[in-house]
Order: structure tokens, then C-alpha cells, then sequence
């Protein structure tokens, strides 16, 4: 059970790292001109921290316990 | 091709694929071999969250406000990352109970409320409406627009609206037919269907492929690339400022928070999503890849609506042609047909897995408690008497899937031109969000009552009803338009879009504040003031500790009264069928080592518990309850029996963890006393074969000086030469002896700790000179090569200069013993690292093995001459040159190939560095 807990600890902790990623003013560090590979930056931004935040999620869920 | 005919026969074939799988799967399933208990058709069930809304209408949203649409899926996955904690006690409660659906579950968590059930079954309803009529729109208008290739005309522009309004309520009314050939070919007592999980997972991925396939073709096939869409896009003025979309949006960072969290409580109440995660979900391991895959799709569904929102806005710059319809409208722009009827399909497939799972899981909710409750307490039409009800539970739910479709239909008609998809949609968002207080305080806060409950989602939803469907209707001309410009009876600060005066927020921003005050409020107010009933007491407590509560038979412990088992039987059989009904009999009775119907069982109120959960299956935990009362006579508890007997179980949990933990310590402690014992065995084992060795190690010498003292003795004319010879070998073993009593001397001295040592600064390169000075003669006798590889200088160590050089003449010693014989060579290095020195004596004899490796420093180990078998020393030195250098501070080892000799290595600390680590 305790294996379950901190596992659930962890997910909590993730979901509070990215209600940070997706908000006022971290979102707000990105919202500027010009491009990444081409790409607006806000953008660019977003897809990769959204990706970035599946990751961990797949390694949480995948990664033993 | 794209003629009218043509596209409603492929969507019809289409619709028969669906139906072909859906029926494969059901059969599978009956065959006891389901083909949806997987986490990946778990997973693609679950994007049934991606409707018309987001195949159309995410490319209409980005046209407008760029990211805008990102928060309806970021807010999903930072949802999903707390389905951990928060989906799988929503599964287990619901696995307990036998939640039907959403409404069920809220009534079950309040005391089996019909009234609460009721309600959320209203809230539902007509929240749900606009968001059906969403689809119906999207399927007629895109089936309009593609009618018209080659031409790009948008349907208002076709000037014949009813003519478009009829296609609508056709697609309702083949949607309701096939909804009703979908879920309710029969009655699962689990509210099962696999048959349609399975179709659902298969639209899912028609749909990702449909727009993968679109917003491929735009982005590389029309352009060169992201980078080439957004280059374009940029160089127009119009464009540019969408770059940095969040500045110019007026509140852009408060729209992006709110419609994150709307997105979050939709993921989880809206009555499809319900239905998909936590009714149809057979497996709760199948949560386990759901988390990341479900993210996952949404993430690959949104790669491309950038690009084809641009690229759209590029093709059509004079804006006549509706940003919603861009996905449509690119490929026939582009003369592809064939990608235009993929897309056609896509949008259908996205339409219709949204319109069947959605208007099953209501249709579910109106039958089970908003129909049932109230016809069970009609007592004039006497249901109770009625053998058999199934056939009247799947009639009421075909009626509910046709009523909920027609009017899907009618808000459409009535209010469905006025707002573009999104906006539509996000007022469904929004009615669901007021489920969240009551669900999530429900299962985590026992103090949420029924009254509590009742008053949040009454306020939130009278606030929802007037400040976002009220002007909704409104704006369509059917509620006058003064109310939104001049408030109700002229009272400005009741103006729906800005009550009580708070303006310059978003439509839904604005509802979602008010409705979410008034609701959370009332919920933890009333809650708090109104005191629960022993039924609310006993369900929040099953709830909220469920995983304490091992079992379905948790809620026997709290019933009392008498019932009997025919009863009980003839109540099952009447919902569920006979046959349905004596296998849930047999069911529980063989859990039991019973036999039924042969042995009779107990009515006890386990039975009635199950009979009860087995009902609730099949008609929803309220009426369940109303039922199982019909036919039993119960006596109620009180709230402080209730209090009583929760107290008992979780002091029982309590007083359980105490023994576990107790049982847990004794069993560390047990482990601690069995090892320390195996360590004393392990001593006393090494004592006697140390004893045992010493005298073999004594009586060698002693037997050959006895044998030559003999000879001497007895044969007295023995020549000079011999008697030489002989007197030398007694000199020698003497001297043997000798060595070994001090060498087991100095040992028991080192072990015991009472051994004497000189500390002083030691120059380790003075050691090693004078060692290799000592034994000089030795290497030349033996005709050996010595490489000394020592630096100019190095740092003193504090050290015995006696024992020191013991330590360097054993193993340099021992490296003569063991070199080659023939090309002997030994190499002495010796350096300084890090506050280390450290040296290595290197020999190229034969090598250790490395089983050997680390036995070698123990006592009397002695490694065989590999040639002759016969051992050489005493076997103690290298185990008294370790302990030396370990008592100054050092650490020695040794590493080898066989073959390619060995090379022993110790290191000591310098003196400054001993200094500094000792301070």
C-alpha cells in the first residue's frame, strides 16, 4: 500500500508541475516574438512541455511499484 | 464522386462497420472471450473526449485566438496525472457498488438519494443538449459543404435552412436507431458494453488518422513544413499579432486557467467520459497505460491544428469562408477529393462515438433514476406484481436515447446557428463542472451531506442556466435580447453576462466564477450546518474508506431486519431475467460452499446486501433501495448505531494495525538473533580451525627435526657431510618454528589489540628502498629482474617503520616465491594520489584465482604451488600485513589474472590528510 501512496504522492507532485508549466508567468516567459525550428516560441513551448509532462507520466505509471 | 448519394451510401456502409465490429465483440464477449480486456482499447475508448468539436471546431478556435483551444487537453492531462488517486477510488467504489452511472453515483454517495439522482440526471440532460446538438450540426454542415464540391459554400449561404435543419434531425433519428441497436440489445447487470467499447475504439482511430492524414497533407503537401506555415503566416500583418496570442486577448491568462480547470472537471463528469473511464472499464490495471496514452493521443490529435488554422486563414483571406469548416474545406480547396471524404468520415466517426456513448450513458441516467424511482413508487401501477420487468427497463431507455436525440435536434434548431463549435460545447463543459464539488467532496470528505449536496448543485446550476443557456437562447431570438443589454426587469447588476457588475471576463469565465461560488458554497454550507441520517453516515463511510472496506459485502454489516429468500429470488428474477437471477444466486451460495437452489440459504442481511448490489446493477443503487424495502422488513438504525458500529470497524482497523506491526518488529527481531547467532557459529568454526591448523602448521617441523635428531642419535658412524646436511635441515625447521610461534604471537597480540606500535612519520620510499636492499642477495641468488618505479619524493606517513617493513618484506617475499622461475620479474611502484599513497607489488608468476582472490588474507590460507601442490610460508604473513595496514588507517588488496601473475596493492593516508580528516 505504501508503494501505492508515494506513487500517488508523485503523480499529485506532477500535476502540480504542470498546472506551473501552463500558467501565469511561466507561460507568460514564452509568450514573446520570434520562433524555435520555425515555430513560435509560446507555441513551441507548449507542445514541448506538454510532451515533456506525458513522459514523465509514462515513466511514473511504467517504472515498477 | 462526391455526389450526394454516393456520400450518404459510404456512410452508411460505414455506420454497418461499426456495427459489424460492435457485434463481433458482444459475441466474443458472450463466448467468454472479450476483446476489449485491454489497456490499449481501454485507452482509445477514453478519446471519445475528442468529438466533432475537436476534428472542426480546435481549427475555428486556433483561427481566432491561436492557443486557445490547447486548454480543453492540457487540462485533461493534468487531470489524468491524478487519476492515480483520484480514478481508482472512483473505479473501486464503483466496482463495490455497482455504480450505473454518473447520477448513480451521487445518489449511492448520499444515502441512495432518488431526489439527488433525479437531479443530476436533469442537470445532465440539459446540460448534455447543446453539446448533441453540436455534432448533429457538424455532421449536417460538413455533409452540406461537401455536397457542394467543387464549389466552397458555406451552408449559411445555401439560404435553405430548413432544408439543412431536416438533414440534422435525420442524422438524429439514424444515430437514435442505431444507439438503440448499440446499447440496448440487452440488459447487463455490470451496464457492460463491449460490443460498443469496442466500435468506440475503433472510431478513435479512424478520427486521429482523418486528421493526421488533413494536416499532413497542409502542412507538406500545400506548404513546406512548420516552419513555412508559420513563415507565411507571420508575414502577414493580420498574422503576425497571433504569434504572441496571449497578450492581445483582453483577460488571456484568466480565459487560459479557466477553461484549464473546466477541462479538468469535464474529463472526469462528463456522462460519456464517466461511462468509458469508470462503467465499461473491466480492468482497473488498465488505468496503469491510460494514463500516458490517452494524454499521448490528444497531444498527436492537436500537432496539426496550427498549421491547418493557418493555412486555412492563408488559402482564404477574405473570411468567407467559417474557420470551423477549414479542415474540410483545405482538401476541397486542393481538388483532393478523396482526403475531403476522409476527412467527411473523420468528422462523422468523431460525431457519432460522441452521440452513442454519451446518449447511452444518459439514456442509463433517465431510466435509473429519473423513471424507475418514480414508477416503483406509483403503487397504482402496481410494478411490484409485474413478473417480469426487463423488457419495460430497455423500452424506457429506447424512449430516453429517441427523446435525448430530438432534443439535441431542437436546441439546434433553436439555438444552434448563433455560436460557433467551441462556444457551443464549453456551455456543456461548464454544466458538468458543477458535478465536481459533489463527486470529489463525496469521496474524499465524509462531512458532504445529501442537503449539502442538493443546494450546491441547485445553485450551480440555476446560476449556469441563467448566465450561459439562458443567453444562448437569448441570442437566438427566442428569449428577448433586452435581457442580455438591460438586465431582468431592467435591473443592470442581474445582467446575465455580467451579474452583480463584474464585466470584462469571457462568457464562460464569468458563469464558471459565479456558478462555482454559489455551488462549492451551498455544498460545504449546508453540509455543515444540516446534520447527515444514519444511511448518508453509513454510504459516506463506504465512500471515502474505501479501500479499508475490503469487499462487496461492506454494507451487510450495517442492515437489520427480516427478509426471506423466495422474496428476495422473485425480485432479482423480475429486473433481471430468471436465468440471470439463478446464476446470481448460484453465484453467491457457491461462495459460501453451498449448493442452491438444493440447500437453502440464509436470508440474512448479507444475502439481502447482495440481492441489493446485484439490483443496483440493473436499475441504479436508488431504486435498488426503494425495491429491496418493498420486499423486506427492515428495521431502521439510528445515526449512533451507524456511528456505533463505524467506530467498532475502524477501531478493529486500528487495533489490527497494531498487531501487524507488533508481528512485524518480533520478525525483525527474530531475523537480528538468527544472525547474530550464525556470526557466533562462524567464530567459534574459525577458532577450532584455526587451533587445528596452528598444531598441523607445529607438528610439520617438529616431525622432520625429530626424524634427523633420530638418525643422529641411533647411527653415530654417519660421515661429517651427512651429519652437516643434517644439522642444517634441524637449524632451518628450528628456525621455521621459531617464526611461526611469533608469527601466531604477533597475530594474537594484533587481534586482541594489546600489540605494541611505535607511531612516527614514515617515509614509505625509505621502506621500500631498504626492503629491496635487504633482500638483494636474494633476487641475485635467484636470478631476478626488480623494478622499482619510485617518484623523487613523497609525503611521510604516520606509521610503525618496523611493521612497515614486515608488511613490505611479505609481499615483496612473496612475489619472489611466486615469480617466474626461469625469467623471474617483479615491479614496485609506488605514488601518491589525493592524500593516498599507495603501493603495488607486481610479480609475473602464475596468478590467483579469483575464487582465491579474497581469501588469500585470511588466517592460514595458503594459495598451492600450481606446479607441486606443496605450500610455501606459514599462510599468516599476508593476513598480519592487512591488519597492519588497516590499523593505520589503510586498505590493501589484491588483483590478478591467472596467467599473468598478480600484483598486491596497499594504500595509507598521508599524514597531512589524516590530519585534516581527523579534524
Amino acid at each position: 500500500m505504501s508503494d501505492f501512496e508515494s506513487k500517488g504522492q508523485r503523480f499529485v507532485a506532477l500535476c502540480m508541475l504542470g498546472m506551473l508549466m501552463f500558467n501565469f508567468p511561466i507561460l507568460a516567459l514564452f509568450n514573446v516574438a520570434g520562433t524555435l525550428f520555425g515555430v513560435p516560441v509560446l507555441y513551441a513551448y507548449i507542445f514541448i512541455a506538454w510532451g515533456a509532462l506525458i513522459a514523465l507520466m509514462a515513466y511514473l505509471t511504467e517504472s515498477g511499484g | 464522386m462526391l455526389h450526394g448519394t454516393a456520400i450518404i451510401l459510404i456512410s452508411f456502409a460505414y455506420l454497418g462497420l461499426l456495427f459489424a465490429i460492435a457485434y463481433y465483440a458482444d459475441e466474443r464477449a458472450d463466448a467468454g472471450r472479450p476483446v476489449i480486456a485491454s489497456p490499449y482499447i481501454y485507452s482509445l475508448s477514453l478519446a471519445v473526449y475528442a468529438t466533432a468539436w475537436t476534428f472542426y471546431g480546435s481549427v475555428g478556435r486556433a483561427a481566432s485566438d491561436g492557443v486557445g483551444f490547447l486548454p480543453i487537453y492540457i487540462g485533461p492531462t493534468l487531470m489524468i496525472a491524478l487519476w492515480w488517486v483520484v480514478l481508482r477510488k472512483i473505479l473501486r467504489i464503483s466496482k463495490q457498488n455497482r455504480i450505473t452511472s454518473l447520477a448513480d453515483f451521487v445518489a449511492s454517495r448520499y444515502g441512495k438519494s432518488a431526489l439527488l439522482g433525479g437531479l443530476v440526471t436533469v442537470i445532465a440532460v440539459i446540460g448534455i443538449l447543446p453539446y448533441i446538438s453540436l455534432q448533429l450540426k457538424a455532421v449536417s454542415n460538413s455533409f452540406w459543404i461537401l455536397v457542394q464540391y467543387p464549389d466552397i459554400i458555406m451552408p449559411t449561404e445555401l439560404g435553405a435552412a430548413p432544408m439543412r435543419q431536416d438533414t440534422a434531425l435525420w442524422v438524429a433519428m439514424i444515430l437514435a436507431a442505431f444507439t438503440i441497436a448499440f446499447g440496448t440489445r440487452h440488459l447487463d447487470a455490470a451496464e457492460h458494453h463491449q460490443g460498443m467499447v469496442a466500435a468506440i475504439a475503433f472510431e478513435s482511430l479512424v478520427k486521429l488518422l482523418a486528421f493526421l492524414a488533413v494536416g499532413a497533407f497542409v502542412t507538406f503537401g500545400v506548404y513546406d513544413g512548420f516552419g513555412d506555415v508559420f513563415a507565411r503566416a507571420a508575414a502577414q500583418p493580420k498574422l503576425r499579432a497571433m504569434m504572441t496570442p496571449l497578450e492581445g486577448v483582453a483577460g488571456g491568462y484568466s480565459n487560459w486557467v479557466w477553461l484549464t480547470i473546466l477541462s479538468m472537471m469535464a474529463i472526469m463528469f462528463l456522462p460519456r467520459q464517466f461511462q468509458v473511464a469508470v462503467i465499461e472499464n473491466v480492468d482497473e490495471k488498465h488505468l496503469n497505460k491510460a494514463i500516458w496514452l490517452f494524454p499521448a493521443y490528444m497531444l498527436a490529435i492537436n500537432i496539426f491544428v496550427l498549421p491547418i488554422a493557418f493555412g486555412g486563414l492563408l488559402r482564404f483571406p477574405d473570411g468567407s469562408v467559417d474557420a470551423d469548416t477549414f479542415v474540410l474545406t483545405l482538401p476541397m480547396a486542393e481538388k483532393q477529393e478523396l482526403l475531403a471524404l476522409l476527412v467527411f468520415i473523420g468528422g462523422l466517426s468523431a460525431a457519432t462515438g460522441m452521440v452513442i456513448v454519451e446518449t447511452i450513458a444518459l439514456s442509463t441516467m433517465v431510466c435509473n433514476d429519473l423513471v424507475m424511482p418514480v414508477l416503483l413508487r406509483l403503487r397504482r401501477l402496481r410494478l411490484n406484481e409485474r413478473p417480469d420487468l426487463t423488457g419495460l427497463l430497455l423500452g424506457i431507455r429506447r424512449g430516453a436515447i429517441v427523446l435525448i436525440l430530438l432534443l439535441g435536434y431542437l436546441y439546434f434548431k433553436l439555438a444552434g446557428e448563433a455560436y460557433a463549435l467551441v462556444s457551443i460545447g464549453l456551455i456543456s463543459f461548464a454544466a458538468v463542472a458543477q458535478f465536481a464539488p459533489a463527486i470529489l467532496g463525496g469521496i474524499f470528505w465524509k462531512g458532504g451531506t445529501r442537503a449539502g449536496a442538493l443546494s450546491g448543485l441547485i445553485a450551480g446550476f440555476i446560476v449556469w442556466f441563467y448566465a450561459l443557456f439562458l443567453p444562448a437562447l437569448a441570442r437566438s431570438g427566442w428569449v428577448p435580447i433586452s435581457l442580455l443589454e438591460h438586465g431582468p426587469f431592467g435591473i443592470e447588476l442581474l445582467k446575465p453576462l455580467q451579474l452583480f457588475g463584474l464585466a470584462g471576463l469571457d462568457q464562460i469565465n464569468h458563469a464558471m466564477i459565479w456558478s462555482m461560488i454559489a455551488n462549492v458554497g451551498a455544498y460545504v454550507g449546508v453540509s455543515l450546518y444540516v446534520s447527515p441520517s444514519a444511511d448518508e453516515h453509513r454510504q459516506a463511510s463506504l465512500f471515502v474508506d474505501v479501500f479499508k472496506h475490503a469487499g462487496e459485502g461492506g454494507g451487510a454489516r450495517f442492515w437489520r431486519g427480516t427478509a426471506s429468500v423466495p422474496d428476495l429470488y422473485n425480485l432479482l428474477a423480475r429486473f433481471l431475467g430468471s436465468a440471470a437471477a439463478d446464476s446470481a444466486f448460484a453465484e453467491y451460495a457457491s461462495a459460501r460452499q453451498l449448493h442452491w437452489p438444493d440447500q437453502q440459504l440464509a436470508a440474512d442481511a448479507e444475502l439481502v446486501h447482495y440481492v441489493e448490489v446485484q439490483l443496483a446493477g440493473a436499475i441504479g443503487g436508488a431504486s435498488a433501495r426503494i425495491m429491496v424495502a418493498s420486499v423486506v422488513k427492515e428495521e431502521r438504525l439510528s445515526v449512533d448505531e451507524v456511528r456505533d458500529i463505524l467506530d467498532e470497524a475502524s477501531q478493529v482497523v486500528v487495533y489490527s494495525h497494531r498487531l501487524e506491526q507488533k508481528s512485524r518488529e518480533l520478525e525483525a527481531a527474530t531475523t537480528e538473533l538468527r544472525e547474530a547467532n550464525e556470526r557466533l557459529k562462524e567464530l567459534d568454526r574459525l577458532k577450532d580451525d584455526f587451533v587445528s591448523t596452528v598444531t598441523h602448521e607445529l607438528r610439520t617441523p617438529l616431525t622432520s627435526i625429530r626424524a634427523f635428531t633420530e638418525i643422529l642419535l641411533d647411527e653415530p658412524d654417519v660421515d661429517l657431510g651427512q651429519r652437516k646436511k643434517f644439522l642444517g635441515i634441524i637449524t632451518k625447521e628450528t628456525e621455521r618454528l621459531t617464526r611461526l610461534i611469533n608469527q601466531v604471537l604477533d597475530l594474537s597480540k594484533i587481534e586482541s589489540g594489546k600489540a605494541e606500535w611505535v607511531e612516527s612519520p614514515v617515509d614509505m620510499k625509505e621502506v621500500i628502498d631498504d626492503t629491496l636492499a635487504a633482500m638483494d642477495q636474494l633476487f641475485k641468488d635467484k636470478n631476478i629482474t626488480v623494478e622499482a618505479r619510485l617518484p623523487e619524493k613523497v609525503s611521510t606517513v604516520t606509521a610503525d617503520l618496523d611493521r612497515m617493513i614486515q608488511v613490505m618484506l611479505n609481499l615483496v617475499s612473496n612475489a619472489v616465491k611466486f615469480c617466474d622461475r626461469a625469467h623471474g620479474w617483479i615491479e614496485i611502484a609506488l605514488g601518491e594520489k589525493d592524500g593516498w599513497l599507495r603501493v603495488d607489488v607486481r610479480d609475473n608468476g602464475p596468478g590467483i584465482n579469483p575464487a582465491d582472490q579474497t581469501e588469500i588474507f585470511s588466517k592460514f590460507h595458503q594459495v598451492g604451488d600450481t606446479l607441486t601442490g606443496k605450500p610455501h610460508g606459514s599462510g599468516l604473513g599476508l593476513h598480519i600485513s592487512r591488519q597492519i595496514v588497516e590499523h593505520f588507517g589503510g586498505r590493501m588488496w589484491v588483483e590478478s589474472v591467472l596467467g599473468r601473475g598478480a600484483c598486491f596493492s596497499f594504500t595509507l593516508p598521508t599524514r597531512a590528510a589524516a590530519a585534516a580528516r581527523a579534524a
